[in-house]
């Protein structure tokens, strides 16, 4: 690990002990958290008792979906978009405020169309991330060094290998900034959805827990969700540094 | 000395061609509220098997657009265009390979695997891969920064990691479009060596685009003068250098007759490009 890391890493450790310790002598009051380590206990039991597995399965499962079909569908219609500039010049306004939707107010007519169904919760996420992946294919396409058209003609390439061997990995780095975000905006969409209205899943367990105040349980779903989460994101930082040195040589 | 200049009025040369430029005219359609651009022609050029020609002319006269209409990058909007005899259009025919002034290196792949990009496309067997890439690398002076990639090479190794691509396939007619524009002086002459060098070894057809008066006149067997937009040939000046030369002749006498003879033509037309105010400028300039 490089020094950075290390140092991250320290900063970590100490805000968890500081946590620890603030519970541990009742600055904060055990109603309201508990400390670290009796989380990661509850955690732990909680996994080896099986008792939240089917709702974990099913949050990943909605997660994994709603990721691929967001980053899938968001690469397409950014590729298509790059390739009409004058769609893309009358998208532009609803891209920028995309954002400003707050796509939950859709989820109870989402319900009554598809049922208490997972598609619902899938759909939800999907439609939080997709726009993201596309923006970020768009920005990427538009980085490609047009020398690389010239080259890629020079080497009599058709149009599909010119996307495949040229325009993809010229573009990478801003593809990777869609993924990452598709990865955090589908979770945010799913668990949210799950939070809401949905009888299963991750979020559901976790309002349920908290509407029962079985706080053990609470928190410790609550750690799952981030271990994850920041175990996800960590991975494909360390993936797009990787990316970026080979292209910039930092 | 006499650099062998003759005057040309159409710059058409008969010999042994290997590409022809007969009637060329390029016009760039308009664009919103612009009106249509005649950057080139027409013009006439034979290129000889083997021979190293260079193009110079002031800023936008059509001398890139000159290498690309020969390269099959753009069409030509009258006249025609030919290599080895066949007709170019629309593609960048077998044999043909091009050097772009912009850093074109694939920043995703190492100098190895950006040397073999065009092999690999084309199935050529590993072992004759690995032959030709380790040889053109060799020669390129890359060998040791095979496994870096470009982001860790300075702008002329970059630069050399895209001639080493296009030299690995053996191109006859090698198409440089201000390739070493990016880079500073020293390194240009030193770049003009390792092309010199690349000629002789290929024994290939070199066109080379500059606006370096100075490169063109060490590098060429014969150099090109175009006009300012739309660009056509006013002279074209035989340098006579010896096959085996380098960038020492730029302190031969015969050197600065031929860039005299370059800037002759050039003084007026880059006047002429820089808005027609010449006389303006120029004693702009003697008064500074």
């Amino acid at each position: 690990m490089s020094r950075i890391g290390w140092i991250r890493l320290a900063v970590l450790l100490a805000l968890v002990a500081l946590l620890e310790i603030l519970v541990r002598i009742g600055s904060i009051p055990y109603k309201t958290m508990l400390p670290p380590s009796e989380m990661l206990t509850a955690l732990v039991r909680l996994l080896a008792a099986g008792t939240a597995t089917r709702d974990i399965v099913q949050t990943l499962t909605c997660v994994g979906a709603a990721l691929v079909s967001s980053v899938v569908a968001g690469f397409g219609l950014g590729v298509a978009i790059h390739r009409f500039p004058r769609v893309r010049r009358a998208l532009e306004p609803f891209f920028a405020t995309y954002y400003a939707v707050p796509f939950f107010i859709f989820y109870p007519v989402l319900i009554a169309i598809f049922d208490l169904s997972l598609l619902p919760i899938i759909l939800m996420g999907f439609a939080f991330a997709v726009i993201a992946m596309c923006i970020a294919t768009i920005n990427g396409l538009d980085r490609v060094p047009r020398v690389l058209g010239k080259v890629a003609r020079m080497h009599r390439m058709r149009e599909f290998e010119t996307a495949v061997r040229m325009k993809l990995p010229a573009a990478a780095p801003h593809l990777f900034t869609g993924l990452k975000l598709c990865v955090a905006y589908s979770f945010i969409g799913v668990i949210a959805s799950e939070f809401i209205l949905a009888p299963s899943g991750l979020g559901h367990a976790i309002a349920y827990a908290y509407n029962d105040f079985d706080n053990r349980t609470m928190y410790a779903l609550m750690l799952f969700v981030m271990i994850v989460v920041v175990t996800l994101n960590m991975l494909l930082h360390g993936w797009e540094q990787r990316l970026l040195k080979r292209w910039h040589g930092r | 000395m006499d650099a062998g200049a003759s005057r040309n009025g159409g710059g058409r040369v008969a010999a042994g061609h290997h590409a022809e430029l007969r009637g060329v005219t390029r016009v760039y359609p308009a664009v919103a509220g612009y009106r249509p651009v005649h950057a080139l022609g027409p013009v006439d050029l034979d290129l000889r098997r083997g021979e190293f020609f260079s193009v110079v002319g002031p800023s936008g006269c059509g001398k890139s657009t000159l290498l690309k209409v020969l390269a099959g990058l753009q069409p030509p909007s009258a006249g025609k265009c030919s290599f080895e005899g066949k007709p170019v259009h629309g593609q960048v025919p077998e044999g043909v390979g091009v050097v772009f002034q912009e850093d074109a290196s694939f920043p995703w792949l190492t100098v190895w695997d950006n040397a073999a990009f065009g092999l690999r496309r084309a199935g050529v067997d590993s072992a004759e891969i690995e032959r030709r890439v380790g040889d053109a690398l060799a020669f390129m002076g890359l060998k040791d920064f095979q496994r870096a990639y470009p982001a860790q090479l300075s702008g002329g190794m970059r630069q050399r990691v895209c001639i080493a691509r296009t030299l690995v396939l053996q191109p006859r007619l090698i198409l440089l479009d201000e390739p070493f524009g990016a880079l500073d002086a020293q390194t240009r002459l030193l770049m003009g060596d390792e092309v010199l060098r690349l000629w002789r070894r290929t024994g290939a057809t070199i066109l080379l685009i500059t606006h370096a008066l100075d490169e063109a006149a060490m590098l060429s067997d014969r150099v090109g003068v175009m006009s300012a937009r739309p660009g056509r040939f006013l002279d074209l000046v035989e340098t006579k250098w010896p096959k085996e030369r380098d960038s020492t002749i730029v302190s031969e006498a015969g050197f600065g007759e031929v860039t005299a003879r370059l800037w002759h033509h050039l003084r007026g037309e880059s006047m002429k490009a820089l808005g027609q105010s010449g006389a303006a400028a120029a004693g702009g300039r003697a008064e500074a």
